[in-house]
């Protein structure tokens, strides 16, 4: 076991560091700094325009995307490459969030299904950002139950035409690609019934609606479909086989590798160190200290994990569904970490203005944002049935609408 | 960067998990729980024919020299077949500390004996039922002779040798090397070892009183409290292994039962409320066995993260397993309950080595202690 670089990564790192230096936008890095939490900071400078560029900037030197093939866009990097990356971008990853499900989603769904023209003709430009992706799933009757979706393609001539209405959809609204899951046989078992496809959201008849979130924000989206039509060439894995292309997808989503994953312990950290309380300085008081040492165990726990999976994959094991604790631990902590910070400031820390609350309203930012950590990608109960079914061999829930046509399963509306 | 056991590590842990599986099975436990014999002297047996403990004791003084990570492997096993040896006394405590401290005449006399088991050795500092601290030590030590009581020794009661945190009329708190059976073989009086019920009977804890009892000093004069501290952070890594190992072995068991216990016709593993309280076991021993390779890299390479690692290891495998132990009773239900199920055996375990070095409060105040500021971050 050995946590130190070796020569050769070393090396790397080296070269890493150096070219980040030469060419990060330092510009923006003090509202990076305070950025998270569902929202990228870049002052007064267009947030989507410098997320662009920097991506541009990295893909033309072979920085961005590092593990993918060459010919992809990529670096051809190794997993432990690709971590030290991360480790040395630091603050400037965080003008990533914009293509995290183009990335780290619907490549490696593609790189499994698309053919080899279309992934150099999609690939490259998926790497350098020029062109987003977003990941077209949940509908208004299908979330958790994702394999209960209604949205419907049908075959005509070479093309099928969409109906339907998906919702959620992370980034839609300046996404010029999206991978959507859709049902193309009602009377068959629900997980049966269902095919993938890619498609141009500036087709005719996709119409996108943002939805106002509950801290404020529009990240996510409504989109409707009306007779959009998508060439056969765009389909994803067999007809009918939809299930397992979207288990590619999701099992990415979860993999969270890099142990980059937010969990509010820097914060709630920096903020103990200063703040006092009626027994002085906050983190000498034991019911502080008590807290802070579970939190750092948790975030210790999750990076350390991470780092083994790392391990693994470079050694050429197959990440499985164990990487689903690491958005089940930093959710609820996130959330925890927010109502005690907050609870120290008395009712100060009600305050959301970014001049007067302390460290500009990150916490109050993470109070916000933490219930969605706790549903997007799979709930905290999901990801329970999953690590209890998949790791642990539990039984399966019981369940009301197995083997049934989808068309005669109850749905409550 | 490599974040896993080498495969020569992995070996020898097979090969203690391989023993113990034959000759460790709970039955043992449950003999020294009820009373027959202070350990099991046959399981410490087959350990000391094996060499284990002597891992990671230098081959200069009779060990094996395989180094620390293998150890904390074995301590894995150690733990999950709650083997009942002097094992974390005499290795992770005694003979650390006179491996760390002690002059070279003491280490040729004690080490090659702990390593072979022929010498039991163990550490005296609860003096009270206050968490021990530099100030509340008592029991002293003048013209080399120790007075006063040690409320509570783990394994005292089958130890030959013991190292003694007490008070120096003049130098402050230091450590000391007792020989018991010689102390005891010049005059039967000075030294009195008292067996004590624990939430774990098969510790072999005993209350010690020393009456004028000869001792040396082990290190330096007025460093012992930090020599002790020292000992603690490397013993606290391998405890924490035990503790995942047991951690483990308790949530097996509530997932065996929990698939095979049927009720309103069907498995009780079905229910929600269950899978999920089982989920959150797995995810509690997931982050304690993760940082538990961290702190074994920190212990193996002597890195000056130690004190954080240690820490970080022993709270997350505190609860871990203590999570663990109380929810396997409850998927067990009223056969959880019962002395003649395996639930307590871990439930008694894992509260005893919560305690072992200092309670969960005491390991997070040391983990915030350690915890570099976040404004260097
Ligand atoms: C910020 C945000 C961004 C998102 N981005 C995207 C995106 O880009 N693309 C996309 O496709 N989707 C996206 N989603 C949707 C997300 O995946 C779903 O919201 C999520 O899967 C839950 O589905 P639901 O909202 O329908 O809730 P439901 O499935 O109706 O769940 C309601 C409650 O029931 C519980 N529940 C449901 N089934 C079970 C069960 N079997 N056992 C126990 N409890 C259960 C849930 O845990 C939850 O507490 C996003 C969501 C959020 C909040």
């Amino acid at each position: 076991m050995d946590f130190n670089d070796t020569e050769q990564e070393a090396t790397f790192r080296q070269q890493v560091k150096s070219w980040i230096g030469d060419n990060a936008p330092t510009y923006l890095r003090e509202e990076l700094e305070l950025s998270g939490f569902g929202s990228t900071r870049t002052g007064s400078y267009d947030p989507l325009a410098e997320a662009k560029k920097w991506q541009k900037k990295k893909a033309d030197a072979g920085w961005a995307c590092i593990q993918w093939p060459k010919e992809y866009g990529g670096r051809g990097a190794t997993p432990i490459e690709s971590v030290i990356w991360n480790q040395e971008e630091g603050v400037y990853n965080k003008l990533s969030g914009t293509f995290i499900i183009g990335q780290g989603m619907c490549a490696p769904t593609m790189m499994s299904y698309a053919s080899e023209a279309q992934l150099k003709r999609y690939m490259p430009t998926l790497a350098s950002g020029q062109e987003v992706w977003c990941q077209l799933f949940s509908e208004p009757q299908a979330g958790s139950d994702l394999a209960g979706l209604r949205t419907k393609a049908e075959k005509e001539g070479d093309d099928w035409v969409i109906n339907g209405q998906k919702i959620w959809t992370s980034g839609a609204q300046h996404s010029d690609y999206g991978i959507l899951i859709t049902r193309t046989d009602p009377e068959v078992p629900k997980h049966r019934g269902l095919t993938m496809f890619f498609l141009d959201m500036k087709s005719d008849g996709v119409d996108v609606r943002p939805i106002k979130q509950a801290n404020g924000d529009s990240g996510f989206n409504e989109v409707y479909f009306e007779n959009v039509r998508i060439p056969d060439a765009q389909r994803l894995g067999e007809v009918g086989e939809g299930w397992r292309v979207s288990l590619t997808t999701l099992m990415n989503e979860r993999m969270a590798i890099g142990g980059g994953i937010a969990t509010g312990f820097p914060e709630i950290q920096a903020l103990v160190e200063e703040l006092h309380v009626a027994t002085g300085t906050a983190i000498d008081n034991p019911a502080v200290k008590s807290k802070l040492a579970d939190w750092y165990a948790k975030s210790a726990g999750l990076r350390n994990t991470a780092s083994r999976a790392i391990s693994a994959l470079s050694k050429g094991e197959i990440p499985g569904p164990e990487n689903s604790i690491g958005k089940l631990v930093a959710g609820g902590m996130m959330q925890d970490i927010a109502k005690f910070s907050l609870d120290l400031q008395g009712l100060g820390g009600a305050i959301v203005d970014p001049e007067i609350a302390r460290g500009s309203a990150r916490i109050q930012a993470m109070l916000m944002r933490s219930p969605a950590v706790r549903i997007e990608g799979g709930t905290d109960q999901i990801l329970r049935n999953i690590l209890s079914e998949r790791v642990l061999g539990l039984p399966d829930d019981m369940r009301a609408d197995k083997g049934i046509g989808f068309n005669k399963i109850p749905s409550g509306s | 960067m490599d974040f896993d056991f080498s495969s020569e590590e992995k070996m020898v842990r097979d090969q203690v998990d391989r023993y113990l599986m034959n000759n460790c099975e709970n039955g043992v436990f449950r003999s020294v729980l009820e009373g027959e014999g202070a350990y099991s002297e046959d399981v410490w047996r087959g350990l000391v024919e094996m060499g284990v403990p002597g891992t990671a004791i230098s081959a200069e003084y009779g060990g094996v020299g395989a180094g620390y990570s293998t150890l904390c492997l074995v301590a894995e096993q150690l733990g999950a077949y709650l083997a009942p040896t002097p094992f974390s006394s005499s290795i992770y405590l005694a003979a650390e500390a006179i491996q760390l401290f002690g002059s070279e005449d003491q280490k040729q006399t004690w080490l090659p004996k702990l390593a072979a088991g022929e010498v039991i050795g163990t550490l005296a500092v609860t003096e009270s039922t206050q968490e021990s601290t530099e100030d509340n030590i008592q029991v002293s030590c003048s013209d080399g002779k120790l007075s006063g009581r040690k409320l509570i020794v783990p394994h005292a009661g089958i130890a030959d040798l013991c190292v003694v945190v007490a008070r120096d009329i003049n130098a402050g708190v230091n450590l000391y090397l007792v020989d018991l059976g010689d102390a005891i073989g010049a005059s039967p009086g000075s030294v009195s070892v008292t067996p004590i019920d624990t939430v774990d009977n098969t510790m072999n804890s005993c209350s010690v009183q020393f009456a004028n009892t000869p001792c040396e000093l082990l290190g330096a004069p007025g460093e012992g409290w930090h020599q002790l501290k020292v000992v603690y952070d490397r013993a606290a890594v391998l405890i924490a292994f035990e503790q995942i190992g047991g951690a483990r072995k308790a949530l097996d068991m509530a997932v065996d039962y929990a698939k095979g216990r049927f009720a309103f016709g069907r498995p009780i593993g079905s229910f929600q409320a269950l899978k999920h309280m089982m989920a959150d076991m797995y995810v509690a021993l997931k982050l304690a066995e993760s940082n538990c390779y961290y702190a074994a890299w920190a212990l193996s390479t002597d890195s000056a993260e130690l004190p954080l690692a240690a820490a970080t290891a022993r709270v997350s495998a505190t609860q871990a397993y203590q999570l663990c132990a109380r929810d396997n009773i409850q998927v067990h239900g009223g056969m959880g309950f019962t002395w003649e199920f395996d639930c307590h055996l871990y439930y008694r375990r894992s509260n005893y080595l919560t305690l072992m070095l200092g309670g969960l409060s005491t390991w997070e105040d040391k983990l915030i202690h350690a915890l570099p500021s976040g404004k260097a971050a």
